[in-house]
């Protein structure tokens, strides 16, 4: 992969170009699937880009020092390195990608919760040092079965890269991990039974607490850009294999939307745990699964 | 620019996030602002988003006569709201300090201490009442923007 290819990959397709809307329109598929599902009618659809430009025109709070400099770091940071998630799925048949892409690929993945845990604790509201420790909480736990569901399908085909892993014939294998990392995608997008680290009720905004205006806009674009590459993670593993490169971006956008409606539901339908009910489902009840899906996929990766 | 300036305008009134504010309102109030996100009025339809700080809000809802314990988180939630801001004063309490009026334990009503924009009637008001507040506050919102200047408290200019 070249400068040029890679440049294209991050800012036009399916980087900032393709992904930025779609973050939008992910947003709003969530909040009106949630409303319907509510009976209620719910927003109009153009309504993350509306909420996206005013608070851009909003005014930002006066702040001083290395403090007020490392809170308007964080929310730049989550931005790009979402995006940079986004770029590195390999969506059109022959997109390139390299040995290692996947382990850089959760890296990426990863960077916007780190920065949301810096974010509250650099805020220095109480709120958003709550918040803070649950998001970090929270990555611990999930993260364990997230890293272990990825590692057995990649372990079990002997590639860290993610259009070869793409490209493999589905195995039984396989679907176990996508379905571990399904059951991770509520925690690390901060969906309702795991919504611990913005739980309104309990703790106003979390980390986001003392955020106003444009910084509060990237934190929204960062949200929905971590929608963009968490499902698309999934569909990546699952689409079926196809030649066409339009027929490649449909099946992707399909089994995205897919995922989204099929956790907004989980959202609506749930309540809030509490923190310690959700790290013991997660070490509990998940990592039993995860650690039988690595062992099979050592002991497969043994046998071939 | 001038689209730009448009399109901002535009999406301020279509975007309306609200911080609600308690000022020893009887509860009658904060269940109808509350009544008026629900199912049967559906608020979030004008992009009505009630928020937990209100760093993240447009528009502030006071509820309440504005008791003395109040007026000082009421002056520190007020400078928190970033501009443009507006403020919509709900239920007849912190318009005229209603029933409680002349008591010794107030000090409304509330635009003594803070501008409000728009005053929604009542005791308590209705939900699609205080919905058409908010979508007033908005319009006044996106109207005001950032080039002009915000309306100073008047110290009891207005009254008899």
């Amino acid at each position: 992969m070249n400068l040029i290819t890679a440049l294209a990959r991050l800012l036009i397709f399916p980087g900032l170009l393709f992904a930025v809307p779609f973050a939008w329109f992910f947003l709003w598929v969530e909040r009106k699937s949630v409303a319907l599902m509510q009976g209620r009618i719910g927003p109009p659809f153009m309504q993350p880009f509306y909420d996206f430009i005013k608070l851009l025109g909003k005014d930002m709070p006066e702040r001083s020092g290395v403090g007020g400099l490392l809170m308007k770091a964080w929310p730049l940071l989550a931005v790009s390195s979402a995006a940079g998630a986004v770029a590195l799925l390999p969506v059109l048949p022959a997109s390139g990608g390299f040995q290692g892409d996947l382990i850089l690929l959760l890296a990426l993945l990863e960077v916007p919760s780190m920065c949301i845990i810096a974010a509250g604790f650099s805020s220095r509201s109480i709120f958003g040092e709550i918040g803070s420790a649950r998001e970090a909480v929270l990555s611990v736990s999930y993260n364990v079965v997230f890293l272990l569901a990825i590692v057995s399908i990649a372990a079990s085909q002997h590639t860290f890269r993610l259009e070869a892993l793409a490209q493999l014939p589905p195995s039984f294998l396989r679907y176990l991990g996508v379905a571990a990392i399904l059951v991770c995608l509520p925690a690390k997008l901060h969906l309702n039974p795991f919504s611990l680290p913005n739980a309104e009720q309990e703790i106003y905004s979390g980390p986001m607490t003392e955020y106003a205006g444009p910084e509060l806009a990237m934190w929204e674009l960062s949200h929905g850009l971590e929608w963009v590459a968490g499902t698309g993670l999934i569909a990546t593993l699952l689409a079926p294999h196809v030649t066409l490169g339009w027929l490649a971006i449909l099946l992707f956008v399909a089994i995205s939307i897919a995922i989204v409606l099929l956790l907004s539901v989980l959202a609506s339908a749930t309540a809030r745990l509490a923190i310690d009910t959700t790290v013991r489902f997660y070490w509990q009840c998940t990592l039993i699964f995860a650690v039988l899906a690595i062992s099979s996929a050592v002991f497969m990766g043994l046998r071939s | 620019m001038k689209l730009w300036n448009r399109l901002m305008c535009y999406c301020r009134r279509r975007s309306p996030w609200i911080f609600h504010m308690n000022s020893g309102s009887c509860n009658g109030c904060d269940i109808e602002l509350v009544a008026s996100l629900t199912p049967r009025y559906d608020a979030e339809q004008l992009g009505v988003r009630l928020e937990g700080s209100p760093r993240h809000a447009d528009i502030l809802c006071v509820t309440g006569p504005v008791t003395r314990n109040a007026v000082g988180a009421i002056k520190t939630v007020y400078s928190q709201v970033l501009g443009p801001k507006a403020v919509v004063a709900i239920g007849s309490c912190p318009a005229t300090t209603n029933v409680f009026i002349d008591s010794r334990t107030l000090d409304g009503p509330l635009n003594v201490h803070i501008p409000v924009d728009v005053f929604v009637p009542g005791c308590p008001p209705r939900p699609d009442a205080i919905v058409q507040g908010i979508a007033k506050a908005a319009e006044i919102l996106a109207a005001r923007g950032r080039t002009q200047p915000e309306t100073a408290p008047d110290a009891g200019e207005e009254e008899p």
